[in-house]
């Protein structure tokens, strides 16, 4: 019997919750996590990882201050190097989880529920990362606040010409947006924390943070009018921020920058690289924290496929490029796609084509989309793709644009890798703490998953 | 932790003395008189600490206790004038007796400006005329000085071979003022020394040369002063017996070889390229370095401008040069084959040498050039290189007289230098009387013989045979090093002096600042040989000069006063001579002409040359020199072994590798560069390189070319051999992609092209229109133009700019990272065969576009429009996002990664323009068009109520330039020079596809190829 469904696909897909559970189950399960569970050694030896390059990062950025810009490899002309490819990765990475949250509960997508709270996680600390270099990446950081706009005696603005500016408005706006959505959706969550709590600091602190939250109807009310509302500020962001981050290059005239293509290309290079890293994350908590029922194969399917449309996009987009320029007719154009052929970069294009395009492919057959390990290796290449396309976009079509006599190379400095390496610290060091002390799985919402949440018209 | 312990004995010593005073108190006492104590505090001003109402009330057993405790420091305690304030005023009182105990100061009485002096008038800078020499050679220059601080190089416009124009060494040699590495004081074998112990020294050692005088030698490089030459002849009177040695690194050797047998005497030859229709350089790089350099480029390409009169240039050459880059034929040839070329075409012009030998090759051409010239009778010019043999120097002379061009494009004159030597014939007589142990006394007058001698000389090794090693120099370098005593040299722009340009023309040189050291002028050495040695260098110059113009009084003071002050002495050119020939080309053997050796392919030869930016060596230690990319190579801080393509691809080598050279037995070490257009089998090396003791700049960088040159063959020789190793040396070049990909960027058409088609550079794009109304410039409107007809890439703009504009230097590494900071680039491009391929230069700079990318993409409005049309650039609001630089099509924008401008002394700083901020670090900067020299012609017009006038303001790199290829002015003038470049056919703008509408736009290059030869393409 068992055999024979195995051997068939189910013509159900597999259930966003395993049976069994009870409201109570599974309030204790993901809570335990934070309030009783012994802290394994796992954790500390992740956090421990994540720490280290968190100092590294410190370290780093110290230096930088001190001695300025020239620690890292960039030169004229190839005035942005890993400080723009990070900022612009880190972002694309935050955006599965607003994605997540905001667009697929707005199609009431309800499987969403046991990924979504650590997937905005996700985003708040990507986002933390990403915006560290644009502050960082200036030539004197302690005056990077004059991008934003606040009045002074001087009536000095800044230049609303220039798409920096848009991008400090887009990526605070998403910052706050998606703190706002995170925290709203937590409350309910921090209250149960509180009640369950036995520390009194844990009480005390869960209490603050749970600003008052008694589960009335009242409360419920609101809390659902300003969750949706949320969601319906936070869809346009999905969109909008990667569209003006793409617009720092897009109006640019460097060959290789100025394309139409680039707002719908990097959204939906975006999403495709968040859910990769939505996936390397879900994947070893879910063995870590035994979240097997609650984080199923339905989602990993659903994850996989959504990876494998965004991925096409992208691939799309590769075409669309390398298109325009032979039909543009454009011998700027036509070059930069023969220097990304075929120029000293081009081993990093084809290894580019091949993570984002050609390893996605496996994820047509459904047994690759229900392989957790090979799910989690095509998230790694895809990430790395990424990564690779904002290389191949920012500083190769740089080293060569107009005049042959400053074309030059761009090779980043141990700095460059360092500062890299030491933002992912961060991002480490944050989700671990994140998974430690907050229920890294929305509790009340799973609990609306279970059968016994269903409304029965079983009134007499 | 001093302190710490020292507070704790406090703590006991205060505790102890509680205790006792405890003990006191039980004794019977005087009561205290508590009223007393009330009026005694209200009467003390200020605050008023006491410990207790005992101490307070002064009661005697307090005064007794406090006997008792500290029998010392009692009476001071109690004292109203306590310790601390007695130790304070005594301090106070030892430092001020200090001051002024040490020396009794002189009576020296200052005043205020009352009436301030006539021309300082603060912010206003001065300009004083003066003259740079260089090998003996002076150029004249106006020197810009700011409060008594000369900060800018210019050229005399009415100095003969400057014409208001400079080359790139003045133009640094500022810097070279102010290097802190120079030499600041007499040393006697390492220790300092006074002037007075040095001529004391020195007449007790001329004391006993007074007998013969035979062990006295004096070496000095090149004079055409003639206040030193006077000197030299009165010494060698006093002293008959004695010998004055002159050399050189870079010596005229070969031309006054070739005069001296042609005419019988050496003779100078001066060339008049204004009137020369046709010209045929053998090796000759006249438009890059050399004598006349400055003036042969105005005159040069005068008759380049006019598409009817357009000259022709024919290039022979080994090295590729600035003038090949400029030919409209060019040959690469080996040395000895230059010569059979130069055979040929003399025997084409029917001069009677023998036949040449392997030149069929290049019968074509030899045919088309022979006819071309001879159709040009009287209007041509054949020069020589001084890389060449004497034979070829005697080729161009006879070919010279046979065309009938000596007397109107050929003049000859008389030497300017003062005493006409074959430098390296003398150098090797003073190194053989050294061997010999006859030198007792040798005097080296600015010369660094131990680095820069020809390695076969083996001066450093002989030198230890002279008994008395006398140097005298601008830094303690590697003969100083070995030199018994040294005296520091005064800069040019600190001394009296004179000096001779290439025609002859004397300036006199005054100082624009007195001594920052102890630098003395090399007459002020010479007067200390003559026994002397209290006249200060202008009292010797005036001198001199009165017994010349046989003037006294005030006729005297009134000629001296115009000389100094014009930067000329008036009528002193040299006249132009007719001199008779004394050797029949009949007559030259093979002394002269030798048979070129068995042309063997694999073969290599070695070229000399002396480096495009530090020269001979003596401009090493000058970082600006160092950072501007060389001449076509564009390399900056080494010097390579340039070889041709065909040759490191037959030898396996590439650039960067490693070869070891060996000519004789002597091997160096150096990193190739391949050059496209070098003569196949020549390795080029650059002198100037390898210094040990150059300073904090020059020291240790490159290699020493010279450890490879034998006095016999100065500038090539035969029987190199090149063994390539392992090794890997990272070269920093600012440009590594040569070909303009197809991209119409250096615009350059043939005459006959432009016959056709005036407009073939201008392009037909409709980038430039737009729906919008553009703004509108009422006032001023800046735009420049750039000739590239007339631009031969000498790099004197852009040391010029480096100087201006307070540009930084950033080192090698940086520079190899791809970080320089100079604002004017020469770009480079090769086209065609890449064995001699065209060549053509580009300088480019911010072109100051209309609708400038950098300008929208700013997020804090950095670099924004000006109302006269200027791309300006706000440094302090300025964060250094870079996206200016990447949306620059033209990366002219150059960035302070790091504080780059930070000068490690304090001296360095005075170089800096007052003019111009100081860029910190992460600003990015670019050219101004030199608005602070817009701003100051605006002040001046303003102040009289008028217009700036046309050609009244100049930026930097166009007040520079020799070839005037740079024009700057206000383009709403339609009378305007610049706005009648823009209005000539070949104007075109730089990527104008782009719309950016570019403020500076080029005028495309022609060429003048001969179509007789045209005809084979």
């Amino acid at each position: 019997m068992a055999v024979t469904e195995r051997r068939e696909p189910p013509l159900e897909p597999p259930p966003v919750i395993e049976p069994g559970h009870t409201f109570a189950s599974v309030t204790e399960k993901i809570s335990a996590v934070v309030l009783t569970r012994k802290t394994s050694l796992g954790w500390y030896f992740g956090f421990f990882i994540g720490f280290l390059g968190l100092q590294l990062f410190l370290v780093s950025v110290t230096y930088l201050f001190i001695k300025g810009t020239y620690i890292w490899g960039v030169n004229i002309p190839v005035g942005w190097g890993f400080d723009i490819i990070n900022f612009v990765w880190w972002i694309g990475i935050g955006h599965a989880g607003t994605l997540i949250s905001a667009i697929l509960l707005l199609f009431r997508q309800s499987w969403r529920t046991s990924i979504n709270r650590f997937a905005e996680a996700m985003t708040l600390f990507a986002v933390a990362c990403a915006g560290m270099y644009p502050i960082i990446h200036t030539g004197r950081p302690w005056l990077a606040y004059w991008l934003v706009p606040y009045p002074n005696t001087m009536n000095m603005w800044p230049n609303f010409r220039s798409p920096l500016i848009w991008d400090v408005f887009a990526v605070s706006t998403y910052a706050t947006v998606s703190l706002l959505f995170w925290f709203v959706g937590l409350i309910p969550d921090l209250a149960t924390l509180r009640d369950r709590s036995t520390h009194p600091a844990g009480r005390f602190i869960y209490g603050l943070l749970a600003m008052g939250w008694r589960g009335s109807a009242v409360h419920w009310h609101r809390y659902e009018t300003a969750y949706l509302l949320l969601a319906a500020i936070s869809t346009p962001l999905v969109l909008s921020v990667h569209t003006i981050v793409s617009f720092d290059f897009a109006v640019a005239q460097v060959p290789g920058w100025h394309a139409t293509v680039f707002p719908p290309y990097f959204v939906a290079g975006a999403v495709f690289a968040g859910f990769a890293m939505v996936m390397i994350i879900a994947i070893p908590l879910r063995r870590f924290y035994g979240l097997q029922d609650f984080v199923t194969m339905r989602h990993f399917d659903y994850m996989g496929r959504i990876t494998l449309a965004t991925g096409m996009f992208v691939a799309y987009g590769y075409m669309m490029e390398t298109f325009m320029a032979w039909y543009s007719g454009n011998p700027f154009e036509k070059y930069m796609i023969y220097n990304r052929f075929f120029g000293p970069y081009a081993p990093l294009y084809w290894l580019l084509i091949f993570c984002n395009v050609i390893s996605i492919q496996a994820l047509w057959f459904q047994r690759v989309r229900q392989h957790l390990g090979a799910l989690f290796v095509i998230s790694l290449i895809v990430s790395v793709g990424m990564w690779l396309e904002r290389f191949i976009i920012i500083p190769v079509s740089l080293t060569r644009d107009f005049l042959p006599s400053s074309w030059g190379m761009y090779y980043p400095t141990f700095w460059d890798w360092s500062t890299f390496i030491g933002t992912m610290g961060l991002f480490v060091t944050l989700l671990f703490l994140f998974v430690r002390v907050l229920p890294m799985i929305s509790i009340f919402e799973m609990r609306t998953l279970l059968p016994e949440a269903e409304v029965k018209d079983e009134v007499a | 932790m001093a302190d710490a312990h020292d507070r704790d004995i406090d703590t006991d010593a205060q505790r102890s003395a509680a205790d006792t005073a405890g003990a006191a108190m039980r004794k019977p006492r005087t009561a205290l008189d508590l009223p007393a104590l009330r009026a005694k505090l209200a009467d003390r001003q200020g605050k008023a600490y006491w410990r207790s109402l005992e101490e307070l009330a002064g009661t005697p057993e307090f005064e007794a206790y406090l006997k008792a405790e500290f029998p010392d420091q009692a009476p001071q305690m109690l004292d109203p004038l306590e310790r601390r304030t007695f130790l304070k005023l005594m301090g106070a009182s030892f430092a001020l007796a200090g001051v002024s105990a040490c020396t009794r100061q002189p009576t020296e009485k200052v005043f205020p400006y009352v009436q301030a002096p006539e021309l300082i008038v603060p912010g206003e800078p001065l300009y004083f005329a003066t003259a740079m020499p260089l090998g003996g050679i002076a150029t004249g220059l106006l020197v810009e000085s700011h409060m008594g601080r000369p900060t800018k190089i210019e050229g005399n416009p009415d100095h003969p071979a400057s014409l208001g124009a400079t080359d790139l060494f003045c133009q640094a040699s500022v810097l070279g003022l102010y290097d802190p590495d120079r030499s600041q004081v007499i040393r006697q074998v390492g220790d300092v020394q006074t002037w007075a112990n040095f001529t004391a020294a020195l007449a007790q050692l001329m004391t006993a040369q007074k007998a013969s005088g035979a062990g006295l030698r004096i070496l000095s490089g090149t004079v055409t002063s003639p206040t030193f030459a006077a000197q030299i002849r009165q010494l060698l009177s006093q002293y008959p017996q004695s010998t004055w040695h002159q050399w050189e690194p870079v010596s005229r050797d070969a031309a006054s070889a070739a005069t001296r047998r042609a005419f019988g005497r050496p003779l100078d030859t001066q060339y008049r390229f204004d009137r020369a229709d046709r010209v045929l350089s053998l090796d000759a790089d006249f438009l890059g370095g050399g004598p006349g350099q400055v003036r042969y480029v105005r005159d040069y390409v005068t008759r380049r401008r006019d598409p009817e009169t357009m000259n022709r240039l024919y290039v022979v050459e080994t090295v590729p040069s600035n003038t090949g880059a400029m030919a409209d034929h060019r040959l690469a040839l080996r040395p000895a084959e230059i010569a059979e070329f130069a055979i040929a075409v003399a025997r084409g012009l029917g001069v009677g040498v023998r036949a040449p030998q392997g030149v069929e090759a290049h019968s074509k051409l030899i045919d088309a050039v022979v006819r071309d010239l001879q159709e040009h009778r009287g209007r041509s010019i054949v020069m020589a290189g001084e890389w060449t043999a004497p034979g070829v120097h005697l080729l161009a002379h006879a070919i010279n007289d046979a065309l009938g061009n000596a007397g109107s494009t050929v003049l000859y004159t008389e030497p300017v230098d003062a005493a006409p030597t074959d430098t390296a014939e003398s150098l090797r007589a003073l190194v053989a009387a050294m061997d010999a142990g006859t030198v007792e006394l040798l005097v080296m007058l600015d010369t660094n013989p131990v680095y820069a001698a020809p390695a076969d000389l083996e001066f450093g090794a002989r030198l230890a045979k002279v008994g008395t090693r006398v140097h005298y120099g601008l830094y303690v370098d590697e003969t100083a090093e070995l030199s018994h005593w040294h005296v520091p040299a005064a800069h040019y722009l600190e001394s009296w002096s004179d000096a001779r340009a290439y025609d002859g023309t004397v300036t006199i040189l005054q100082p624009l600042i007195a001594p920052l050291y102890e630098g003395r002028t090399p007459h002020e050495v010479l007067d200390v040989l003559l026994g002397g040695g209290q006249k200060s260098s202008y009292d010797l110059v005036r001198d001199h000069w009165t017994a010349e113009w046989s003037a006294s009084g005030s006729e005297f003071d009134v000629r001296w006063r115009k000389a100094v002050h014009d930067g000329v002495v008036a009528g002193s050119a040299l006249p132009a001579l007719n001199p008779t020939w004394t050797s029949r080309p009949t007559s030259w053997g093979a002394d002269v002409l030798p048979a070129p050796p068995a042309a063997s392919p694999d073969a290599l030869e070695i070229a000399f040359r002396p480096d495009p930016t530090v020269y001979d060596g003596r401009f090493a230690n000058n970082a600006w020199l160092q950072e501007v990319p060389k001449a076509l190579s564009r390399l900056t801080w080494d010097n390579t072994a340039q070889v041709a393509p065909a040759t490191a691809e037959k030898l396996g080598i590439g650039n960067e590798d490693v070869v070891e050279l060996e000519l004789n037995g002597r091997t160096v070490r150096a990193p190739v560069w391949i050059a496209p257009g070098q003569a196949a089998g020549v390795v080029t090396v650059h002198l100037g390189y390898g210094r040990r003791r150059a300073g904090q700049v020059g020291s240790g960088i490159g290699f020493n070319a010279y450890e490879l040159r034998a006095s016999d063959r100065p500038w090539s020789a035969g029987g190199l051999v090149i063994r390539k190793t392992p090794g890997h040396y990272g070269l920093a070049c600012t440009q590594h992609h040569h070909s303009m990909e197809g991209r119409n960027l250096a615009r350059v058409g043939t005459l006959e092209q432009y016959r056709d088609n005036p407009h073939f550079a201008a392009s037909k794009s409709e980038a430039d229109k737009s729906m919008f109304e553009p703004y509108k410039y009422t006032g001023y409107s800046w735009g420049m133009t750039v000739d590239l007809n007339a631009c031969v890439g000498c790099n004197a703009c852009v040391v010029a700019c480096v100087a201006e504009n307070n540009i930084p230097v950033v080192g090698k590494d940086q520079v190899a990272r791809g970080r320089e900071m100079q604002w004017i680039r020469i770009d480079r491009y090769y086209e065609g065969d890449l064995d001699n391929p065209a060549t053509y230069q580009q300088p480019v700079f911010c072109m100051h576009c209309e609708q400038a990318p950098c300008e929208t993409v700013c997020p804090v409005n950095a670099t924004v429009h000006d109302h006269e049309g200027l791309n300006a650039m706000v440094y302090n609001r300025c964060v250094g996002t870079r996206y200016c630089s990447n949306n620059c099509p033209y990366k002219v924008r150059r960035f302070n990664f790091t504080l780059y401008n930070n000068p490690q002394s304090d001296v360095l700083k005075m170089v800096f323009n007052p003019d111009v901020t100081v860029r910190s670090r992460g600003v990015m900067e670019k050219c101004t068009y030199c608005v602070q020299r817009i701003n100051f012609s605006r002040v001046r017009a303003e102040r009289e109520q008028r217009k700036i006038r046309d050609g009244e303001l100049l930026t930097a790199c166009q007040q520079a330039c020799p070839a005037e290829a740079l024009t700057f002015g206000n383009i709403n003038d339609a009378d305007a020079k610049v706005t009648r470049h823009k209005a000539e056919p070949r104007n075109y703008s730089l990527l104008n596809d782009l719309g950016t509408l570019p403020r500076t736009t080029y005028l495309a290059g022609l060429r003048n190829p001969n179509p007789a030869l045209e005809a084979k393409a």
